[in-house]
């Protein structure tokens, strides 16, 4: 049994239990709505926590789903288990069009359309004849199945708590998992991603939208329990509430979200009545308690309370479990000699600065060519034309006969062509394990629903085998469950190495691998080179330490200011004066 | 529709659009300097109107202690990190010192002035200082020690500000709402339009204010070195660009445009002590019309706003607001189009 499903499994045998003690009713009620709004929390954790979005319009998902079954169950006698969907239906459609418009911009562009957006939503509740108005609609039936009615006390608390311990559960599934450990990388910048062939836009309207339905069936619930649904309940107020909660209790972490809901909760019953009593005038007070909290929360304790839980309690080691898995399949590896890259007259010009100037070179099968050159010689900026990370003034990139040049980074990597970074690009808070399984993302095809509902087992064991394999291969196998952010610069740049290997490569370009590596370990560099070279991989290098460059390069590319110096073996660029000239300076 | 109420609602967006250009300018000058997305701006205009009102019925605003409470705690702060950081007490009690100064001297003039009954041009200004006080304390208290965070955090943190000046406004203004006399009761009638003198004050005041904002950020260095800051924050400081000083003047000049946005719009509206948002969010929208970049676009993006609510409200007065604020997704539909590609780790 994993230690990590501890928590769930005491949560799930505390929710029969606590309905069965002879608590108030009051506290049952309490508990309800704690429930109800953690099933929004947990949608911000995901959303803001993991993915690094954010959203104060939550409420008005909730306020959708609500209406949506309050309305239909009252004008057309639908059945709420049908009205449900219909919400969620609804709810979809919206955050789609929001998602969809603000997802290709910048990271503030949501969290603003999602203010707009739920202001716009709640003076249309407010102001529809259909929807009754500021005063909402009344009478709307409870919850029942078999004629049990099911909607009010402890029924509804075990219904509400089984809904969110669900959604616990497929959340924690999720980010253990091939899509999830895309879109835990989405928060670090989207380059990184792509370049393992995740398609991050795609991921960020995922995420956006799995928060808003989570949102939507916690409004279902909610209309059913309360009997009644006015706008107020999903204004911008309780948009931030939700945030609030989030933040407070750990926007990283799905136990966060019940802790932070439950505080928030039991804190605002108690000040909307002690605070009012204190001044002397009715009045929402609270909202100053909650806004300066929320600010000091955020000064100092950026990770919430449940991070000071989370610390006490014991790191469980991922349990080994893929010995037997089968291994991914591999592709075609080009023959020895065949051209696998060619870069033919490749051209950026950022306004009137030329930073590359109609470079061109090839790379061979087998292959391991040098790309070297004095800083600022354009070798970065080459190296991301050739993964499509930037677009190209001109110029075509042809790789095994197939022209890439026009292709984004992220179908560039699906054809095989895996590289890493000058800046190491890494999730901090993953193990090293899961960091390099990252690579194999594009070997995968399990996607979130699955993965939620963990029948995507069989291939997860491949993807992580695949990945010890690549970790072993360049000597890291005593690291695989260490947190990839704790590791020292030497080993972080391997790591990036057995991450590129995991998309099983047939051109691999690394920037700058030796940087920061010590002898032994630029040894270890050299003999992994020559190894993976032995078995038929093409290796572009750009790399600043001439003794690796020239102890294991065939070819190499000299570039000054952008524009191709000189082309040849390590010993004949050795003997150009251009290139010592550049180097070293003329002798006058 | 005829010309003349066409020709009524235009000069009313105008009037409005005027009020929400300077909210706008506002946001985008708080978001280029400090990458902050300052919800709060609103809260200023209402703190600005409101501090007014209770000059006018002869009482001590409630914002002077509100000012005064704020100054204490930032004076602490500046004392406190300071002496940890120099261990050095009287540099650090001169550092708490500079903080208290402007905000204990207006604070004491108002608590002198308020029973004299000065005229309203007076009360005015008094207004205007006071909540332009407010400015520099808020970066200082809220915004000094995230400077580095990303622009997410810094916007729930804008959030969390929001909420405090809203209930603290309730705290110390109460629930009722108040209208400001007009400043000039004159009347002219130009055709089918009656313009009010209230309504020349909004346009020169507003033009006014976008010139004084253009000849600073072009002629005085102080300028130049926001504009600095706003481009590249690290080289600024470089150059000996205090980014704590930018922030705390970028702040200064939010609220010095907000209170006067207060001012201008408080005789023709009745002002709640939460009314700010609303005003502030719509010049929100004209800011995101302009990418929170570009203060020519946020000017004829907040009058666009101002035109669109004007129509709004006379087609569908009970829906003005639901117009206005989904007006932002087309806004962003065309420039996600238009830019088609999302920046590199923000």
């Amino acid at each position: 049994m994993h230690k990590k499903n501890l928590p769930i499994l005491l949560l799930a045998l505390a929710v029969p239990v606590i309905a069965l003690l002879p608590l108030p009713d009051f506290w049952i009620a309490q508990l309800n709505y704690i429930g109800l709004y953690a099933l929004v929390s947990l949608g911000l954790v995901l959303l803001t926590g993991i993915g690094g979005l954010t959203s104060f319009g939550q409420a008005a998902f909730v306020g959708i789903g609500a209406y949506t079954t309050a309305w239909l169950t009252l004008n057309t006698g639908m059945t709420p288990w049908l009205t449900l969907f219909v919400g969620l239906g609804l709810t979809t459609i919206s955050a789609l069009v929001v998602g969809m418009i603000t997802l290709r911009m910048s990271g503030h562009y949501l969290p603003l359309a999602t203010i707009a957006w739920g202001l716009a939503l709640y003076y249309l509740m407010g102001n529809l004849d259909a929807l009754g108005k500021y005063d909402g609609l009344l009478g709307i039936q409870s919850l029942s199945i078999g004629g049990i009615d099911i909607g009010q006390g402890r029924l509804f608390f075990v219904l509400c708590w089984a809904f969110l311990l669900a959604g616990a559960v497929s959340l924690i599934h999720l980010l253990d998992s091939r899509p999830g450990r895309a879109i835990r990388a989405l928060k670090g910048g989207t380059q990184m991603a792509e370049a393992m062939g995740i398609n991050t836009f795609r991921y960020k309207v995922t995420i956006f939208l799995i928060a808003a339905l989570f949102a939507s069936v916690a409004g279902w619930l909610l209309a059913h329990f309360q009997r009644t649904v006015n706008p107020s309940a999903f204004g911008l107020k309780m948009g931030i509430e939700y945030l609030f909660m989030a933040v407070v209790g750990g926007v990283g972490h799905v136990w966060g979200a019940i802790v932070g809901a439950g505080l928030v909760k039991l804190l605002e019953d108690y000040l909307q009545v002690a605070l009012p009593a204190l001044i002397g005038t009715s009045g929402s007070y609270e909202i100053i308690v909650f806004g300066v909290a929320l600010v000091l929360v955020l000064k100092y304790l950026p990770d919430g309370l449940w991070s000071l839980v989370a610390r006490l309690l014991p790191k469980a080691q991922r349990p080994v479990n893929w010995q037997h898995a089968a291994s991914l399949p591999e592709r075609d590896k080009p023959a020895s000699g065949e051209p696998v890259l060619v870069v033919d007259r490749i051209r950026k010009q950022f306004g009137g600065l030329v930073a590359v100037n109609d470079i061109s070179f090839e790379i061979a099968a087998g292959q391991i060519v040098g790309l070297i050159g004095p800083n600022g010689a354009g070798k970065s900026t080459t190296f991301n034309l050739v993964t499509g990370v930037l677009s190209k003034t001109s110029g075509s990139v042809r790789f095994r006969g197939e022209d890439i040049s026009a292709l984004p980074s992220r179908a560039i990597a699906r054809k095989g062509m895996a590289r890493t970074f000058q800046h190491v690009k890494m999730i901090p808070d993953m193990t090293v394990l899961e960091n390099v399984a990252l690579g194999a993302y594009t070997r995968g095809h399990s996607g979130v629903l699955s993965s939620m509902l963990r029948t995507n087992q069989a291939e997860e064991q491949r993807l992580l085998k695949e990945a010890q394999r690549q970790l072993e291969r360049i000597g890291m196998g005593e690291y695989l469950h260490e947190q990839a952010g704790n590791l020292a610069m030497g080993p972080q740049r391997l790591m990036e190495i057995a991450r590129a290997l995991c998309c099983d490569p047939a051109l691999l370009l690394l920037d700058e691998p030796a940087a920061g590596l010590r002898h032994k370990e630029k040894q270890a560099l050299i003999a992994v080179l020559r190894q993976l070279q032995s078995e038929g991989l093409s290796i572009l290098l750009v790399e600043h330490d001439m003794d690796l460059v020239m102890d294991v390069c065939d070819q190499l590319v000299v570039m000054e200011f952008g524009t191709l110096l000189t082309r040849g073996t390590p010993a004949e660029v050795q003997a150009n004066p251009a290139v010592r000239a550049a180097y070293l300076g003329t002798e006058h | 529709m005829d010309f003349s109420i066409a020709s009524i609602l235009l000069l009313d967006g105008l009037t409005n659009g005027a009020v929400y250009a300077l909210l706008g300018l506002a946001t985008v000058l708080v978001f280029t300097v400090t990458r902050v997305i300052f919800i709060p701006q609103g809260e200023f205009v209402a703190y600005g109107a409101l501090t007014l009102a209770m000059l006018q019925t002869g009482k001590t605003p409630g914002t002077v202690w509100l000012l005064l409470i704020l100054a204490g705690a930032a004076a602490l702060m500046e004392l406190i990190e300071r002496w940890r950081h120099h261990g050095n007490v009287s540099r650090a009690l001169k550092a708490a010192l500079r903080t208290l100064v402007f905000p204990l001297g207006i604070s004491l003039l108002t608590l002198w002035a308020a029973p004299q009954q000065f005229p309203l041009w007076v009360q005015a200004i008094l207004s205007v200082a006071i909540v332009t006080a407010f400015g520099p304390l808020v970066y200082r208290v809220a915004y000094q020690s995230l400077e580095a965070a990303t622009p997410l955090v810094l916007l729930i943190v804008s959030v969390g500000v929001h909420f405090a000046m809203t209930g603290l406004g309730l705290l110390f203004f109460g629930a009722e709402g108040f209208r400001n006399p007009s400043f000039w009761d004159e009347r002219f009638s130009l055709g089918p339009v009656n313009l009010s003198g209230q309504t020349v004050i909004i346009f020169a005041a507003s033009i006014a204010l976008i010139v004084l904002l253009w000849l600073f950020f072009e002629k005085s260095l102080r300028g130049k070195a926001l504009r600095a800051t706003a481009v590249n924050r690290t080289g600024a400081r470089l150059m000996g660009i205090s980014s704590h000083a930018s922030g705390q003047l970028t702040f200064l000049m939010a609220a010095l445009i907000g209170a006067l946005s207060g001012l201008l719009i408080g005789p023709s509206t009745t002002v709640f002590y939460d009314s700010g948002f609303l005003i502030g969010l719509k010049g929100f929208v004209a800011a995101v019309v302009a990418g929170l970049a570009s203060y020519p676009g946020a000017l004829l993006g907040a009058l666009f706003v101002g035109i669109v609510e004007a129509f709004g409200a006379f087609w569908a007065s009970a829906f003005k607001e639901v117009i206005v604020f989904t007006l932002i997704l087309p806004v962003l539909l065309v420039r996600s189009l238009r830019s088609g590609h999302s920046d590199e780790d923000h």
